[in-house]
């Protein structure tokens, strides 16, 4: 713990000079330092600046009251609709770009909002208390595809696509193939160079948002005899020749939400359209799915959140049997409780991952341990929401059984429940392995 | 064209979408973790500053500035305005645990403010949801001796006139007056738009001047006392009658008729 906090010690002055209360850090820690502080501070923890793990910055907040707004006028009218057809309503998409919900973390002179990462973790989970489906295109879009360009873009790349990617088009990240879900670096699609560039052949499937897309980051193998480091990141555009989408598929939850095969005939990448370096791929991959997981898992708490709050206005304000609110039994009060401590208990492992990221320490346990809990208490919440509502939680006039199918989700993509069961345990054994 | 230096006061109130609730003492309105925003007229008003500006040329709408008096958090509100396109702001702070200003005092520091800003349009709106008075306006223009007009549906410029549609009973009523004017907005107005994240994040970089009321030298004195508040009467469940003879048959069982 010590050394951890020493780790983090660096990265904590500077989030304390970033917050609007800031601390003085001082700049020695033995006893004695302490004791002549003590005036100052009451204890050597407190004075390192510790805030609440749910304290937001003065943005973080006005952004996060205006996505809630938006939410609430913009999506909720739309929500059933989408979900009946299966498909995002356009003024939606339109609107989350409009408010700048595209590009949260894209630099202004890039035409992006210039926030920090925990707005757009703030972000994803007032959308999707509203609309799961939303929210995954906003999260995949900011948390995956934007960010590989911000990080691994050359500066023509960045400067090519970051302002559409901010502004007018919606990308998709394409890793999982038929024959490669968990088990990612197994990937089968290959590039092969030709002339100035490469020439792609294969398919790609569960693509997130690709109806909607007109950017693709394609993970493709250069060199299959390195394995999986041959694994390159291709930038491909809807309308180069070659690229198509092959199928939409049927799901059970985030209906609104577009999921594709897609298929590769000769499709042609100019070499200045590799991102990064050929051959590191999945380096990139990696770490951009563990960022992407704390998203995921703030996707899910905002779901257990809605499905939280739809219910229990019902059990306090309407519902009456017996002669009182079904809220008012002790049953169910005790469960209503229950269930918000544990979307609580999810939530603060979701806002320390995203704090811990953006103070530049390890995250990868915590974004695992975040996006696992929060998809489990989504799941397990939005359940019992759906039998505290009663007959009003099956029928489909409400939202209560769209949010429990949604939660299934969540135990599913960017890397399943037992991926992430896994991902901990290797990095615990590591740590008490002697 | 007379350049427009638009004034617009705001104030942060509980948010429209709280069921507010009354304190144990009976005293005031219930305020201590309650979510509060910005006053749903005063977001109206702001709505229409930024759309003048949009509407004509940028060189018509010089500055706009919002102002408010309130406890610290109200720099919050504040910065929603600038996020929706006000230029700059003013706040003038009162403690936290402060009476709420009544009209007449709210209006007498405006006034300085004024005079300190030199605006020649004032738009707000024209009640806050809280106390719901509807009067600081009004007042405000009375103690300025500018022209007025209440509840503007429409507004529109040209030169130094302004036109106002307001909605009344049975149709519209069109007031015409010259710069300087307060307008006070009604709800029809215009639909205020989401501050986007950008316009956020560039609200951050935008001033606030900070006054404190001891800054002010006129001041009104309390002229209300609050005796009790309470919440209103739960009210009684009606009942169905099935057709008019029922309806006759109720209405002098009860005396009515």
């Amino acid at each position: 713990m010590a050394s951890s906090l020493r780790a983090l010690r660096p990265a904590l002055s500077t989030l304390s000079r970033a917050s609007r209360t800031a601390a003085t850090v001082p700049r020695t820690f033995t006893p004695a330092a302490m004791l002549n502080a003590g005036r100052q501070m009451r204890s050597y923890t407190e004075g390192i600046a510790h805030t609440p793990v749910f304290q937001l910055t003065e943005e973080e907040e006005m952004l996060k009251e205006s996505v809630s707004k938006f939410s609430q006028e913009a999506v909720l009218p739309r929500v059933r609709a989408m979900d009946e057809a299966e498909s995002m309503d356009k003024a939606v998409v339109e609107g989350l770009f409009e408010q700048g919900l595209m590009g949260i973390e894209v630099e202004e002179e890039y035409g992006g909002s210039g926030m920090g990462f925990t707005a757009a973790i703030v972000a994803i989970e007032e959308l999707a208390r509203v609309d799961p489906s939303v929210s995954v295109m906003c999260d995949v879009h900011n948390t995956l595809v934007v960010q590989a360009f911000r990080r691994f873009g050359s500066k023509t790349l960045k400067e090519k696509y970051l302002p559409r990617l901010a502004t007018e088009s919606c990308g998709s990240f394409c890793l999982s193939e038929p024959a490669s879900g968990s088990d990612a670096f197994a990937l089968q699609t290959k590039a092969v160079k030709k002339g100035d560039g490469y020439v792609i052949n294969g398919s790609k499937m569960w693509i997130t948002n690709a109806m909607e897309s007109e950017i693709f980051i394609i993970f493709a193998n250069v060199n299959p005899d390195l394995g999986y480091k041959g694994i390159t990141a291709f930038i491909a555009e809807k309308n180069f020749p070659g690229f198509s989408i092959a199928k939409k598929e049927k799901k059970l939850g985030i209906r609104a939400s577009s999921t594709c095969v897609l298929n590769f005939d000769d499709l042609y990448i100019p070499k200045e359209n590799v991102l990064g370096e050929e051959g590191h791929g999945y380096k990139y991959a990696i770490g951009l799915l563990n960022e992407g997981r704390i998203g995921i898992g703030a996707q899910m708490t905002g779901l257990a959140l809605g499905a939280w709050e739809n219910a229990v206005k019902y059990c306090w304000n309407e519902r009456k049997q017996f002669g009182r609110y079904i809220g008012e039994n002790q049953g169910m009060q005790f469960q209503m409780a229950q269930a918000r401590l544990d979307i609580e208990a999810a939530r603060a492992l979701v806002y320390n991952a995203a704090r811990t990221k953006a103070a530049g320490a390890n995250f990868q346990m915590e974004a695992a341990m975040a996006k696992l809990l929060a998809s489990q208490v989504a799941g397990k919440v939005s359940g019992q929401a759906v039998e505290w509502m009663g007959g009003m939680g099956f029928v489909r006039e409400g939202l209560a059984e769209k949010f429990w199918r949604d939660s299934k989700i969540g135990a599913i993509y960017e890397g399943t429940s037992n991926i992430q069961l896994q991902t901990i345990s290797k990095i615990l054994q590591k740590q008490y392995t002697n | 064209m007379t350049s427009l230096r638009i004034l617009v006061p705001i104030k942060r109130a509980i948010d429209y979408a709280v069921r507010p609730r009354v304190n144990a003492a009976q005293t005031a309105v219930e305020t201590a973790g309650v979510r509060h925003s910005m006053n749903p007229f005063d977001e109206i008003s702001v709505e229409e500053a930024v759309l003048l500006r949009e509407k004509h040329s940028p060189k018509t709408v010089e500055d706009i500035v919002a102002v408010s008096i309130g406890p610290p958090k109200t720099v919050e509100a504040l910065r929603t305005a600038m996020a929706i396109g006000c230029d700059r702001s003013v706040h003038v702070e009162i403690p936290e645990k402060a009476d709420m200003l009544e009209p007449l005092q709210a209006a007498k520091i405006l006034k300085q403010v004024v005079d300190r800003e030199k605006p020649n349009l004032i738009i707000m709106g024209k009640q806050s949801i809280d106390d719901d008075f509807s009067q600081t306006g009004q007042m405000l223009a009375g103690l300025l001796g500018w022209g007025q007009a209440y509840g503007a549906s429409e507004i529109s410029v040209d030169g130094d006139t302004l036109t106002v549609k307001r909605e009344v009973e049975g149709g519209t009523d069109v007031v015409k007056g010259k710069l300087p004017m307060v307008v006070m907005a009604d709800l029809r107005l215009n639909t205020p738009r989401f501050a986007t994240l950008p316009n956020i994040m560039k609200a951050k970089k935008k001033k606030i001047d900070k006054l404190k009321l001891e800054d002010f030298k006129e001041r009104a004195e309390n002229r209300l006392k609050t005796l009790k508040v309470a919440e209103p009467p739960t009210r009684q469940g009606g009942g169905k009658v099935e057709n008019v003879d029922g309806l006759i048959s109720k209405l002098k069982e009860l005396g009515a008729l």
